[in-house]
């Protein structure tokens, strides 16, 4: 399953208005999309609260994971919104 | 005819508008409630509710714009979440009520966030809130909490405000609270005077009364007009703004129409009271309450932390006084650092005030010594009082260990009823009194501050009550020394007057309240003030005190009081 892993690097984390960008662009996919942080067990990333339960902080190593047409390309777009300063 | 419900005006000023009713938080939907069969129906029903409620907050944040409308359309997202539709589907499925079932699968994240801390933390108030309202909508109760986002001023309508309630009232959206219970020294009465809104409390069928239904609130006589003649209510709004323009007419140092001196001054609990204290004309701070410093922490202030916040009241007032009040823990206002020794059975018969300090010297040490590093060098006049004293000998005590830290000036609060029958020895020992009328009340008519059924009993109009602050301001003057008030008597404009006749040398009080006072003052003599407190001793009950007193202050007209 095609997947990133890239380092946060937002100040927030991925609280507030990165969390939310990152599940409201992570919904418009029909596929699954998930996120884990480290080598942690993934959760639905379409789900503002299993996003914000993750608790993931600057600095924290994530992994997003999808399916599906167009993958790389959400993907990409993901990537860049958790990994905006 | 308009009907009209009656209560204690707390807080003067009129206002008009709709009745917001505040309920009680949503009950908890029983354990084990289970739905009546068709789990796919009742998951659709959840599923409309949690949509109703993402759509209400949306349309909230549209209204409100700016950083309001992220937030709630953050909390929108929340009730959308597919997780927690997920885990609502499986409790449905296996058989669990759609209130239950919204209830446990909110309570899987709330621990997730809770246990997070920080910015998560504070989300778990925002997910109790869409929970409540998502709660509220399945099972018909009426939505909860303070309409932080309203579009329109309010008049709120509770049976008693809590702090939690109220800590996000905007001030331009209250017209004022109406309150079932309390008195005039409940949290609404006090919190009402220190943001200028005005209130009636102890208001008899207020909690009866339909959302929405228009009001005109008196907080002077504590009248709430129900639906009133639209044209005469507007008129009694204009003429409380003609009011408040003659208030603010008055101006100066306080005083007597016949210039007797009574300075006024401000209850402050940090330097964050410092604005509203100085906008209204404080001469100085009359009751500096050192504990709202230190509330909800964990661990005891440093020195220099205490030493900062004391020098940045001391320097709002060059040249005027400071009269700062040592920690007043225990009873309702318990500290975490300063535990009591063990369950006390009646907390404001405990060991609460001094008597924390008797048990922890070193924290008296380490507060009297932060304050006078803190006055060293500052232009204010720096007094500090110890509260809860009940003998000489600890007043004694007291007076000594601030004398020894160098504080020039130590003096106690009169609340306990022994101290203002023994005054005349206490001013042998002390540099001078401020009555606690609060506390004095509460403990001259034992009647507890916190209990509504005995609200009748808590107003310092009781001329027992008066009688003791008489004999405190007495025993004060014939030692040369002053005699405050600061407790909410001090300000009430009218008893303002009578405790002035008393022989009360200065009043502190929230500083909305300093212009009322000031105008009142100002448009009486001494004389005036005397025969008033004479007349208030000689009646039987408050309310005749009040009544008599009335009669005697002929200019109280001028102001609506």
């Amino acid at each position: 399953m095609p997947q990133r892993r890239l380092i946060v690097e937002a100040e927030v984390g991925l609280h507030a208005r990165p969390a939310a960008t990152f599940v409201q662009t992570a919904t418009r996919s029909p596929a699954e999309v998930t996120l884990a942080k480290g080598d942690g067990a993934p959760v639905n990333a379409k789900s503002i609260l299993s996003v914000l339960a993750l608790d993931v902080k600057k600095g924290d190593a994530i992994t997003i994971s999808t399916d599906g047409d167009g993958a790389e390309e959400l993907l990409d777009e993901l990537a860049s919104i958790a990994g905006a300063p | 005819m308009a009907t009209t419900l009656t209560g204690s005006g707390v807080s003067p000023g009129t206002g008009y508008a709709p009745a917001h009713l505040l309920t009680g938080s949503i009950p908890e939907p029983p354990k084990g409630a289970v739905h009546d069969g068709d789990a796919a129906a009742e998951k659709a029903r959840v599923q409309a509710a949690l949509e109703e409620v993402a759509a209400d907050l949306e349309a909230r944040g549209e209204r409100a714009g700016g950083e309001a409308a992220e937030v709630l359309s953050a909390q929108a997202m929340m009730a959308r979440d597919p997780g927690l539709a997920d885990g609502v589907g499986e409790l449905v499925d296996a058989g669990v009520s759609g209130d239950r079932a919204v209830y446990e699968a909110f309570g899987a994240y709330r621990d997730l966030l809770a246990a997070a801390g920080g910015y998560l933390g504070e989300r778990v108030a925002d997910l109790d809130d869409i929970r409540d309202r998502a709660v509220a909508r399945l099972t018909g109760a009426p939505m909860p909490g303070v309409p932080v986002d309203a579009a329109e001023p309010y008049v709120l309508v509770a049976r008693d405000l809590a702090p939690a309630d109220t800590a996000l009232l905007d001030r331009n959206l209250v017209a004022a609270f109406v309150t079932e219970d309390g008195g005039p020294t409940s949290h609404t009465a006090i919190l009402a005077r220190a943001m200028g809104v005005p209130a009636v409390v102890g208001c008899a069928g207020a909690t009866a009364l339909v959302q929405g239904t228009l009001l005109l609130v008196d907080g002077a006589t504590g009248e709430v007009v129900i639906e009133p003649e639209p044209a005469a209510a507007q008129a009694a709004v204009a003429a409380a703004r003609a009011r408040a323009e003659a208030l603010s007419g008055t101006t100066g140092p306080g005083a007597t129409a016949d210039g007797h001196p009574v300075p006024l001054l401000a209850n402050v609990g940090g330097p964050k009271d410092l604005e509203a204290a100085l906008a209204n004309g404080a001469e100085g701070v009359g009751l500096y309450r050192t504990e709202f410093l230190f509330l909800d922490r964990a661990d005891a202030p440093t020195e220099e932390e205490q030493q900062a916040a004391y020098r940045a009241v001391f320097d709002a007032f060059p040249g005027g006084r400071v009269v700062v009040r040592t920690l007043d823990a225990g009873a309702d206002k318990p500290l975490a650092f300063l535990p009591p020794p063990g369950e006390e059975p009646n907390p404001a018969l405990g060991e609460r005030g001094l008597r924390m300090f008797r048990r922890y010297p070193d924290m008296m040490a380490a507060q009297l010594g932060a304050l006078a590093r803190a006055a060293e060098g500052t232009e204010a006049i720096p007094y500090v009082m110890a509260p809860m004293v009940a003998t000489v000998a600890e007043a004694a005590w007291f007076a000594d260990a601030c004398h020894a830290a160098g504080l020039e000036t130590a003096g106690i609060m009169i609340e306990v009823p022994s101290a203002a029958l023994r005054a005349h020895d206490l001013a042998k020992v002390v540099d001078f009194f401020s009555v606690g009328t609060n506390d004095l009340t509460q403990y001259a008519m034992a009647a507890d501050r916190q209990v509504a059924g005995v609200s009748d009993l808590q107003d310092p109009w009781h001329p027992a009550v008066l009688d003791l602050i008489a004999l405190a301001a007495g025993a004060a003057g014939a030692a040369g020394k002053g005699c405050g008030v600061c407790g909410e008597a001090g300000a009430d404009p009218v008893l303002a007057c009578v405790l002035v006749g008393l022989g009360v040398t200065s009043l502190s009080m929230g500083s909305p309240a300093l212009p009322w006072v000031r105008a009142s003052l100002a448009r009486h003599t001494l004389d005036q003030c005397r025969a008033a407190a004479d007349a208030a001793r000689s009646a039987p009950g408050a309310s005749e005190a009040k009544e008599a007193a009335r009669a005697c202050l002929t200019g109280l007209g001028d102001l609506g009081l």
